[in-house]
């Protein structure tokens, strides 16, 4: 970043501020300024506007400090939703980069600038967006399915939200101090080593991934404990809804694959911070073990990402097709088969890398053993919506959507399953286009059908129907456009990841796929205008049943939103699909008898464990070492002194629980329920 | 749904009737079957995925909640026989994929020496194959063909219907070595050696690249392939050993640092036994190679002497950037004396004018 011909600096300032210098700041590159005033603008203006509506104090008591599991769910949705923003705008300038730079064009963007966003893009998209997103709806949904009032461990779920937000602040620092890695998502060595990456663009990227990692692994370990400990009573395992389990098998894949990935990465920053030779190419160093373990940990990491989306997909189709789900137990097994089988195909992401042909072999069929239970998936859902009645609700209609996009995916994954296909297709457009096929077609999809099934839920109101559909057919055609062209590309052997082209005749599919990132841009502005839109026709959309969608799981008999104690009394769960079955029961919401509920306390500790972690994970990239210790002191000695808070719970009294109640009483008694 | 489709069919056919599907349609025998490979697995799934969105494009439709002639069955959650379909339609798709994919990866492993030129021809048993040792640079290609002696930078050349025996490395990180008309990728791993056996059949000029992102100058690492007849070819090789540039290991340490946009070089004179000093990461004398540490670690290590036989690697200073303050890199000084460097002198080289291969 800074030239080589720097003054040496005086031991002085290399012991205050180690690599750290005014020369690490990029005012040198224009885009990054300008990136810097916008992100400085918007940062101001909103701070700005909650000190003028002097919403600091409730902000910090009831948000930031909140051990509720819902408020905890909404604010890993925020963080998701901000950080999709990032990731897109990483998105939109590779593909106009890789639409403008071919023949003498060389774009806008050197390779130094262009390699970190396509870095920082996977890193952000995979590890800030989709993980909160995925964590965000197991955190908010599956208490309220599971009839508990909070998770297992409601510290540590603030603490978990709080490391994973320390995570991606560092990743948003690196845009601005230094510079962020620029070896692919992943960050193979010996690319990623001290010798061929010395910035501290690597830094950056491990000591983001460590912090968040202690979130996600403890926010794991948390719904682990809930699901398994928390249920209603009569809520055996089989009748639990289907995406309490898919959420189950996710964390039980999250807590054994995510202390892989810390190992791993902890083996490179020591590689480069203390020079051992774990991953460099001499000195017994083996690379091959790096992109073993990563991939031990990644190919888990896809079905952690995908299979709460399952859930949510299950739930929505039975609901909107009025109908019990198909083959629920089949169902349940293709999940835990999944789950079992994500650790058997961790090489097929390397078949070119020199394993023998019965290896590869081996590895390319557990793959296509996978499809037999997510083509099973798909099958149920397909008879699930057979004899119903289907309601095109907003969720429906991205299950619509996901549907026929993931079975496309699919079948481009387990074509690069087959070794010899993928000798072909590996690195090329082709495995970007199926990756994003699934992803978009999946997570995003399911992410989007959560977000508008549950949102009534969370805030009492629907969202808002046409802006819905735009951003759902802007995501839907968006993704052909930008994904198909490169389907196209792959076949003709163009791979990823290259700035400059010298082929003119491919330009054309370039500057289609970065139109589809434009319409895919639209989707996202449609989402944020539906959001507003919504709250400005919330009473038009208020939903006073808490069941707007006739439900058939346990988070439609509360309130929408639930009150703090989501149940006044524990329900107890007699079959699959408890609420319908309550429903049906002629269930009697009791209306007096109500006693104090027992409540976990909020606590400023997570924000500020995580504030430490984030300035220790800062001197450790910056290697200014003090700090470095002073910060990880502090951390330990702060986080033994919050063992002695022993004011952690209190009793909701049953007066207001009783007040509490009662006004839904009124509520639905108004609305004639 | 419908509209999106026909759009985006519409603009696919626009697209593809200019485009040429390289890895459907190669020029070598081992990309071609992989591309045939391709197209018979999509197939064979086709048969399930089709299917599935048919029934899905039908049932959303017919059972759509303002249809109250279609069948409501709420309670319908269970059938044994629909289970064991849902279950086996894939299972059976899977195992015919599954045979497919053990037996073509075996036959198209890179490592495994060809048996056919192409469908219809086997390899006669008096072609002798043209080896070719690539070494991935900072962010070029050398290719060395030790039984010529020469070498050049971002050409690759090859008599078309000649099984090329290639051996594979890099100097400092990974990349792949890819033509995309003449087999599937292999990675060039440092300090590691792959192998890639594929023949090409058609006389071309072809592009090859490295499809492994390998930093800054990874973009222009690209390289022509050229498919040439035999006769072509040897005069090719005679050009190239007129050149008087020589590939000496000090030449060699010269070109290992980083460049970008390589024009096309080539060298007349290789020296003796560099690709396995590059193999080795020892082509700087003063540095134990691989094969020797590897050695003496087998035999127990040399203990606290290892600590005072390491030097700094000087060249790869120059890659560093900004204030960095990790302690330089160093590596284990050799114990030998290297003997001088000797040109490579091959004895008969094969010459490809003069075979006469059955049509």
């Amino acid at each position: 970043m800074t030239p080589a011909t720097a003054e040496p600096r005086s031991e002085l300032a290399t012991l205050l501020f180690g690599r750290l210098s005014l020369d690490s700041i990029p005012y040198h590159e224009p885009i990054i300024l300008v990136t810097f005033a916008v992100a400085a603008l918007a940062g101001i203006s909103v701070l700005t506007w909650i000190t003028r509506a002097r919403a600091w104090g409730w902000l910090w008591r009831d948000w930031f400090c909140s051990i509720d599991h819902k408020k905890i769910g909404v604010m890993y949705m925020i963080l998701g939703f901000v950080m999709l923003l990032r990731g897109f705008a990483d998105a939109i300038m590779m593909r106009a980069q890789q639409a403008m730079a071919f023949g003498d064009a060389a774009g806008y963007l050197p390779p130094h600038h262009y390699d970190q966003i396509f870095t920082a893009h996977g890193v952000i998209m995979i590890f800030f967006v989709a993980m909160p997103f995925v964590t965000g709806l197991m955190n908010y949904v599956v208490p309220l399915q599971i009839g508990a009032r909070d998770v297992a461990f409601p510290f540590l779920n603030n603490f978990s939200f709080w490391m994973t937000t320390a995570g991606a602040a560092l990743v948003m620092a690196s845009l601005f101090i230094g510079e962020f890695a620029t070896t692919g998502w992943l960050a193979f060595p010996p690319l990623s080593g001290a010798d061929y990456s010395p910035g501290v663009g690597v830094d950056y990227y491990i000591w983001a991934l460590q912090i968040a990692g202690v979130g996600t692994l403890l926010s794991g370990i948390n719904l682990l404990v809930t699901i398994v400990k928390m249920r209603a009573p009569g809520m055996g395992l089989m009748q639990m809804p289907v995406f309490t389990w898919t959420a189950l098998c996710t964390n039980v894949l999250i807590v054994a694959a995510f202390p892989v990935l810390t190992a791993v990465l902890l083996l490179l920053g020591l590689d480069r911070t203390i020079g051992t030779n774990f991953f460099t190419n001499d000195f017994g160093g083996n690379p091959m073990m790096y992109v073993n373990m990563i991939w031990i940990w990644g190919h888990p990491e896809v079905y952690i990402l995908i299979l709460p989306l399952f859930g949510v997909f299950s739930e929505v189709v039975s609901t909107f097709s009025g109908k019990r789900l198909f083959g629920y137990t089949s169902m349940v097994y293709a999940t835990v088969v999944i789950t079992i089988l994500s650790y058997l195909v961790w090489l097929h992401h390397f078949f070119t890398m020199g394993s023998g042909a019965s290896v590869n072999s081996f590895f390319g069929i557990t793959t296509m053993i996978i499809s037999i239970p997510t083509g099973a998936k798909l099958f149920n859902w397909l008879f699930t919506m057979y004899r119903g009645r289907i309601r095109f609700e907003l969720p429906m209609l991205w299950m619509m959507g996901f549907m026929f996009t993931f079975v496309v995916g699919g079948m481009t994954g387990v074509l690069l399953a087959v070794p010899p296909a993928d000798f072909v297709l590996h690195n090329s457009l082709f495995l970007i286009a199926h990756f994003h096929n699934v992803i978009i077609g999946g997570v995003v999809f399911g992410v989007f059908a959560a977000i508008s099934y549950w949102f009534p839920k969370v805030f009492g109101f629907k969202l808002d129907v046409f802006w819905g559909k735009v951003s759902f057919w802007c995501w839907q055609i968006g993704f052909l456009f930008a994904f198909m062209p490169l389907y196209v590309l792959g076949l003709m052997g163009v791979t990823r990841r290259v700035s400059h082209f010298e082929d003119m005749s491919l330009q054309p599919f370039f500057v289609v796929a970065a139109f589809g990132a434009v319409l895919i841009g639209c989707g996202i502005l449609a989402t944020l205008v539906q959001f507003y839109v919504s709250y400005q026709r919330r009473e038009q959309l208020r939903d006073f049943t808490g069941d707007p969608w006739d439900g058939r799981t346990l988070e439609w008999a509360t309130s929408s939103p639930p009150p703090d104690y989501n149940f006044a009394f524990t329900p107890r769960v007699h079959d699959i699909d408890a609420w319908w079955d309550m429903k049906r029961g002629g269930y009697v919401r009791p209306t007096s008898g109500f006693i104090a509920i027992h409540m976990p306390k909020g606590t400023a500790a997570g924000v500020i464990l995580a504030g430490i972690s984030a300035v220790v994970g800062f001197a450790l990239i910056w290697h200014i070492w003090w700090l470095a210790v002073t910060g990880f002191v502090s951390l330990v000695g702060f986080a033994i002194f919050h063992t002695f808070n022993l004011k952690r719970d209190f009793h909701i009294p049953a007066d207001e629980v009783t007040r509490v109640e009662d006004a839904r009483t009124r509520a639905l008694a108004a609305i004639g329920a | 749904m419908r509209l999106a489709t026909t759009f985006s069919l519409i603009a696919l056919a626009s697209l593809l009737s200019g485009c040429d599907l390289v890895t459907l349609n190669a020029s070598g025998d081992i990309a071609r079957q992989q591309g045939d490979l391709i197209v018979v697995s999509t197939v064979l799934m086709l048969l399930i995925v089709v299917p599935v969105m048919v029934l899905t494009g039908w049932f959303a439709w017919h059972y759509r909640a303002s249809n109250k002639r279609a069948t409501y069955a709420p309670e319908w959650h269970h059938s044994t026989q629909l289970e064991l379909v849902i279950w086996s339609a894939p299972l059976l798709i899977i195992i015919a994929l599954g045979a497919v994919t053990w037996i073509s990866t075996h036959t198209l492993d890179p490592f495994r020496k060809l048996d056919r030129l192409d469908a219809a021809r086997s390899v006669p048993a008096d072609v002798k194959p043209l080896k070719v040792q690539v070494v991935a640079l900072d962010w070029k290609w050398l290719f060395i063909y030790p039984d010529y002696g020469i070498a050049t930078i971002n050409e690759l050349a090859a008599p078309v219907d000649v099984p090329i025996e290639f051996q594979l490395t890099a100097s400092t990180v990974m990349n792949t070595f890819y033509v995309p008309t003449l087999a599937g990728m292999i990675y060039t791993m440092p300090a590691m050696e792959t192998r890639l056996h594929a023949v090409i059949n058609k006389v071309g000029d072809y592009e090859g690249l490295s499809a492994h992102y390998s930093g800054a100058g990874f973009s222009d690492m690209r390289f022509r392939f050229k498919g040439m007849d035999g006769a072509a070819f040897d005069q090719w090789v005679a050009e190239v050993r007129a050149t008087p540039a020589e590939l000496s290991r000090d030449e060699y340490l010269k070109l290992e640092r980083p460049s970008v946009k390589e024009a096309a070089r080539r060298y007349g004179r290789v020296v003796e036994g560099l690709y396995d000093a590059a193999l080795n990461l020892c082509v700087d004398k003063t540095k134990m190679c691989m094969r020797d540490m590897m050695a003496i670690d087998a035999r127990g290590g040399m203990g606290l002497a290892n600590v005072y036989n390491v030097a700094h690697l000087s060249h790869d200073a120059e890659r560093r950037r900004g204030h960095d303050l990790t302690p330089a890199d160093s590596y284990v000084t050799s114990l030998c004396t290297v003997p001088a460097d000797a040109y490579m002198s091959p004895v008969d080289p094969p010459s490809y004018g003069r075979v006469r291969l059955a049509p």
